[in-house]
């Protein structure tokens, strides 16, 4: 749609700019004021300039967090994508049974995230959980508070309980977006199930796995909740995911310094991978739209 | 795919056959945990930790009775709605506007702006964690309801533009157009023509702030204490001395998932357009 420019139409944005600023620039500033001073409490405050970030990019418990992060954000991307595009492909196309699954498919979208935890976590233990109890019974050394590859499998399984649902759904609205004529002109052409997919249904849904993936990113990238109620970071270290860490160390330990200079470079990389997919789709849509 | 005579049978059944196969796996995926759940939380704590048993053997409310019963369980449902509803009407009223200003008009940095608007759906809420706990107590709002509704506004309102503005660009501008020329004043035309257009986008941008508000606890969490405290907070205390209390924990986690399973069934068909913030 043509656009009419008009500068008057700051004044209809002007609410949500003050909303917002009020909420995300004034406490931003205040990360970014404790990420250059020191503190030896009784709220004196000392330059520190760029210490704090010195120390922590030189620190490995960070380099650790981020490593565990990135892996545990490429594994549910991983699954969830493809597993989300196959249960699209199989849910039926109209009727009850659509809504049906649809409602059931949305359930874990709207559980409090803790409350995600705690299912989770009366799910998987080995004494009054179904899952814990059966992998114990089957001889399966299965115990989410002391095995490193238990309390792995648990968070990874415990994410795509959570989260699939979202990527089906958005690939689901693609896929009911495509007109029945392009699978009647495949038809006519006897393309495989795999033609339809990879020349159809795949660039069809390009746009909303876009955001799907985009979303998914982000989401799992500032995880936080599930993880701390099921495993609280551990056995050790080995859930610790950046929040978790941000949080033990800014409200825990109460060190506001490094906590704040690590929260920020936290930002910057959530900011630039997400500038990155968000030009990628706005390009899309333009090429699409016009 | 009554259109589709021409395959034979032999072809057409075994794909059906997978299909509802991987549907039927997968809901039992999404389900088995939440029974689980809703089966704990018809024991008594006896039975959860004596026996092992798929169902109630000696079924049990009192669980639900003992949150229901309780004002210190049961305002944590309340605090919860007060909170989530503030902050949905809050949202979705600034939003309208600016909705309609970027779906409308080119201005000046509207793109930056609106990436930027974006960047706060992005924002790690453990950042914003400890700022906002100082913020609100600095200016006394620590422990109310709004400082938590506006705490959530941070990421719910860019979202709500977004989900707003991408169903009023399926509005065609004709109808402004027309509307002006019939005499309508801008707000007269926004309240009594276009927001009627756009009913179920309000819905849906609605669901969503009602969503993300509710699931969220970490902010919720950090800003209240007792009079504002949310139900998700409420249920990280069911450890006493003689251990957890199971059972209860269950029927305050079944508790929880009532209220979406509600809303869920009336924006069912959008609910996929409001993920792709209107985008699909």
């Amino acid at each position: 749609m043509e656009k009419t420019v008009n500068h008057k139409a700051w004044f209809l944005v002007l609410p949500v700019l003050v909303l917002v600023a009020f909420s995300a620039v004034i406490p931003l500033m205040t990360v970014v004021n404790y990420s250059v001073q020191d503190t030896f409490g009784q709220n004196q405050f000392f330059w520190a300039g760029l210490n704090w970030f010195r120390e922590t990019l030189a620190s490995e418990r960070m380099w650790d967090a981020l490593g565990r992060q990135l892996v545990f954000s490429g594994i549910i991307l991983a699954i969830e994508v493809p597993l989300g595009i196959l249960v699209a492909l199989s849910m039926p196309k109209k009727g009850v049974w659509a809504s049906v699954c649809l409602v059931l498919m949305a359930l874990p979208l709207l559980i409090p995230w803790n409350v995600v935890g705690t299912i989770w976590q009366i799910f998987g233990r080995e004494d009054i959980g179904l899952l814990g109890y059966t992998l114990n019974a089957l001889g399966v050394d299965y115990n989410y508070t002391q095995g490193f590859f238990a309390a792995w499998t648990t968070v990874i399984v415990m994410d795509v309980w959570h989260w699939t649902s979202l990527v089906a759904l958005l690939a689901y609205a693609g896929l009911q977006s495509i007109p029945n004529a392009y699978y009647q002109a495949a038809r006519i052409d006897q393309a495989s199930r795999w033609a339809v997919f990879r020349y159809i249904e795949l660039p069809k849904m390009q746009g909303v796995l876009m955001i799907a993936v985009l979303l998914r990113f982000m989401d799992s990238f500032m995880i936080y909740t599930e993880p701390f109620v099921v495993t609280g970071g551990g056995p050790g270290n080995a859930t610790t995911f950046l929040s978790i860490d941000l949080v033990k160390m800014a409200l825990g330990q109460f060190d506001l310094g490094p906590a704040a200079a690590f929260s920020l470079m936290y930002f910057l990389v959530i900011l630039l991978v997400s500038y990155v997919f968000y030009t990628v789709m706005v390009n899309m849509e333009k090429r699409e739209g016009k | 795919m009554a259109d589709a005579p021409a395959l034979p049978a032999s072809r057409v059944l075994p794909r059906v056959n997978a299909r509802a196969v991987v549907m039927v796996a997968y809901l039992l995926f999404l389900l088995l945990p939440i029974y689980w759940l809703v089966n704990m939380s018809l024991k008594t704590n006896a039975e959860i930790l004596g026996s092992f048993s798929l169902w109630p053997k000696d079924l049990t409310f009192r669980n639900y009775a003992t949150i229901l019963t309780d004002p210190s369980w049961y305002m944590g449902y309340v605090n919860s709605m007060i909170y989530v509803v503030m902050n949905t009407v809050i949202s979705i009223t600034v939003a309208l506007p600016a909705a309609y200003a970027f779906s409308r008009y080119t201005f000046l940095g509207d793109k930056h702006l609106f990436f930027w608007l974006l960047t706060n759906r992005m924002a790690p809420p453990a950042v914003f964690a400890l700022p906002f706990f100082q913020l609100y107590s600095s200016v006394g709002l620590f422990d109310t309801h709004i400082a938590v509704a506006l705490a959530h506004c941070l990421f719910n309102v860019p979202l709500a533009v977004w989900i707003l503005e991408g169903f009023m660009r399926g509005v065609p501008k004709e109808i402004d157009e027309t509307a002006y020329i019939d005499g309508y004043s801008f707000p007269r035309f926004f309240v009594k023509i276009f927001m009627p257009l756009i009913a179920s986008g309000i819905g849906v941008a609605a669901f969503f702030c009602f969503m993300f508000s509710w699931v969220e606890l970490l902010l919720s969490r950090t800003l209240t204490s007792v009079d504002a405290k949310p139900i998700a907070a409420t249920m990280t205390r069911t450890v006493s001395a003689s251990g957890l209390d199971w059972g209860v924990l269950a029927a305050a986690g079944v508790l929880t998932i009532v209220p979406g399973a509600l809303v869920i069934y009336f924006v069912r068909n959008y609910i996929a357009k409001g993920f792709a913030l209107g985008r699909v």
